[in-house]
């Protein structure tokens, strides 16, 4: 017997019976379909097995490696945002009730986590102020994907218009997604004040599109004119879609849905998510009444009983993949069902003035740290735009080998632009939320300094 | 109950996936037949093409959707979509209530009058649904 075998309820007599019964004589004739020049005809090369404790040991040496957040002063954001989590809300998500279920397969018996999603799609709604919200997706790249899609099921045009001011990774996600269906991706430009330009896009919109879709506030921090760029798409026939990576901005702007957007998607994390090595994230999609049904993923509503109490239902299933296969509305046939309710749950401790206050410290700090860097010798603010929590400093020196620089000094200074869009070598992405005591903010200020 | 039991009218045209024609001239009214609107159950929404739209023998042109599942409908012959029953929109459950004359789909101004001689009769039809459910 081997130490495996402790894990492994299958004895060696049994994996011989089972494979008896289908008439092979070896574990490795199952694999007999892969051509032989492609299997790996000897053992894996790893190390022997390790006991718990000597295990223990060897990934505590490993996490020692990591250089530890805690005590430096860190700026990044682009899409995974650090915000403060009050305490109530990782002791009520880890109550087992909640910790331990995954997305209802058997719906109407898990009342609790349906109430949960209920409360999560009414925030969403409220949020981006438009009429529905799905149950949630895996984050806010698969949700643009998703709303791509949905916008060519709702109205199919063959291409979909891009402001080419979206996380680039975002749009990669995208791509991907459509690389298969026939639908192309266009992009549009900028103006020089960083926003997206409403000629640019009128002109490239011309020929038709199932959406417009612009990102709000955008990847280099600046505000949109939503109002705009609606009226753009609506002229052209084609939905406008926002995409909101970072949400806490909604406790200060209009929603998007209450300036034309048809649909309001992005990444909700910010939302009492810690950043834990790049997830779990959580992707959230809104919608105007129109497009209920071509929605992909869950939805929760609120009905009555025969005895007229209140419940909850998984509604509109009918439309997903388990019941309608290959011609249901999205291969979506789960949610995000922990963060979504880390989400209702911040939210709800924080309520409508927690999230407004919170929304004006990360711009009032941002602001500050604008003030701060651009007068600081040899850097400029290249966007004139406004912003929300985050922006363009364009530093005298390359922006990567500055972040090197600072890093030894205890300070993270931002994201390089150039691992996105070369050509943007001195440009760094800024970000500033609650976190960042404006000592950091000026510790900040007198590093980059020292750069020139 | 005999699955072939439900009220299926001798002038009407029948296909395989269970809708309905009624050919006055060259116009064809459809709707989904009594068998159809029974498995299905209690109907609760229904996509439908716009006027205009062309529509083919054998191909899909919308669907009909119940708590249960959502079904596609398919044309039983080519032509132009000349009106859709937009009452509809407000109660889908007409469908279950009257599959033939009130719960009506789509009037289709067809192409080739010839395409219904492989549709089914009443007696046909009563005979694939029985053949269909054994």
């Amino acid at each position: 017997m081997d130490d495996a075998s402790r894990y492994i309820p299958a004895s060696e007599a049994d994996r011989q019976a089972m494979l008896r019964e289908i008439g092979l004589e070896r574990i490795e004739d199952l694999f007999a379909s892969i051509p032989e020049s492609l299997r790996l005809a000897h053992p894996l090369e790893v190390p022997g097995p390790l006991s718990e404790q000597e295990l223990q040991g060897e990934f505590a040496a490993r996490a020692r490696e990591n250089r530890e957040l805690d005590g430096r002063a860190q700026f990044l954001g682009g899409g995974a945002y650090r915000h403060f989590a009050p305490a109530v809300v990782d002791h009520l998500i880890t109550r087992t009730e909640f910790y331990s279920s995954y997305t209802p397969y058997q719906p109407e018996i898990s009342q609790g986590t349906l109430q949960a999603i209920f409360e999560y799609q009414t925030l969403i709604c409220q949020l981006t102020e438009l009429d529905i919200s799905n149950a949630s997706m895996y984050d806010g790249a698969s949700a643009l994907a998703e709303g791509l899609l949905m916008a060519e099921r709702a109205n199919p045009k063959g291409r979909v218009v891009l402001s080419d001011r979206l996380h680039p990774e975002y749009v990669q996600t995208a791509r991907t997604y459509l690389s298969n269906v026939e639908v192309g991706v266009d992009a549009f430009g900028h103006r020089p004040d960083g926003t997206a330009d409403p000629e640019a896009a009128r002109k490239e919109i011309g020929g038709g599109a199932s959406a417009l879709v612009i990102q709000h506030p955008n990847f280099f921090g600046c505000l949109e004119e939503v109002e705009t760029l609606a009226r753009v798409a609506h002229d052209a026939g084609a939905l406008l879609i926002v995409v909101v990576s970072e949400p806490v901005s909604l406790g200060i702007l209009k929603g998007p849905g209450r300036q034309g957007a048809d649909v309001v998607l992005g990444e909700g994390h910010s939302f009492g998510v810690p950043l834990s090595y790049g997830g779990p994230f959580l992707g959230f999609m809104a919608a105007r009444a129109a497009f209920l049904r071509n929605m992909p993923g869950r939805l929760v509503g609120e009905t009555h009983d025969v005895d007229g109490r209140r419940g909850y239902v998984l509604t509109l299933s009918t439309r997903e993949q388990h019941i309608r296969r290959e011609k249901a509305t999205s291969n979506i046939c789960t949610n995000e069902g922990l963060c979504a309710l880390t989400a209702a749950i911040f939210l709800s401790v924080l309520g409508r003035d927690g999230l407004r206050e919170l929304a004006v410290h990360n711009h009032a700090r941002a602001e500050y740290a604008r003030r701060a860097l651009a007068s600081v010798r040899g850097c400029s603010i290249p966007f004139g735009a406004p912003i929300f929590n985050e922006f363009v400093v364009t530093l005298p020196i390359p922006a990567a080998q500055a972040v090197r620089a600072l890093g030894e000094r205890g300070i993270v200074p931002g994201l390089p632009l150039s691992r996105y869009f070369p050509g943007r070598e001195r440009d760094l992405l800024v970000c500033v939320t609650e976190v960042n005591p404006r000592s950091e903010i000026d510790r900040l200020a007198v590093e980059l300094g020292r750069l020139a | 109950m005999s699955k072939g039991n439900g009220i299926y009218p001798e002038d009407l045209k029948y296909t395989k996936e269970h809708e309905w024609v009624a050919v006055h001239g060259n116009v064809g009214t459809v709707g989904i037949t009594h068998y159809a609107q029974s498995e299905l159950g209690d109907i609760v929404y229904v996509e439908l093409p716009a006027v205009g739209t062309a529509v083919v023998a054998g191909e899909e042109f919308g669907s009909v959707e119940s708590v249960k599942a959502v079904s596609e409908v398919y044309a039983p012959a080519s032509g132009e979509v000349l009106e859709v029953n937009g009452a509809l929109a407000q109660s889908p459950e007409t469908i279950n209530k009257d599959p033939y004359t009130e719960g009506w789909l789509m009037k289709i101004k067809m192409a080739d009058p010839n395409e219904l001689k492989g549709l089914m009769s009443a007696a046909e039809y009563r005979k694939h649904i029985e053949d269909e459910s054994n």
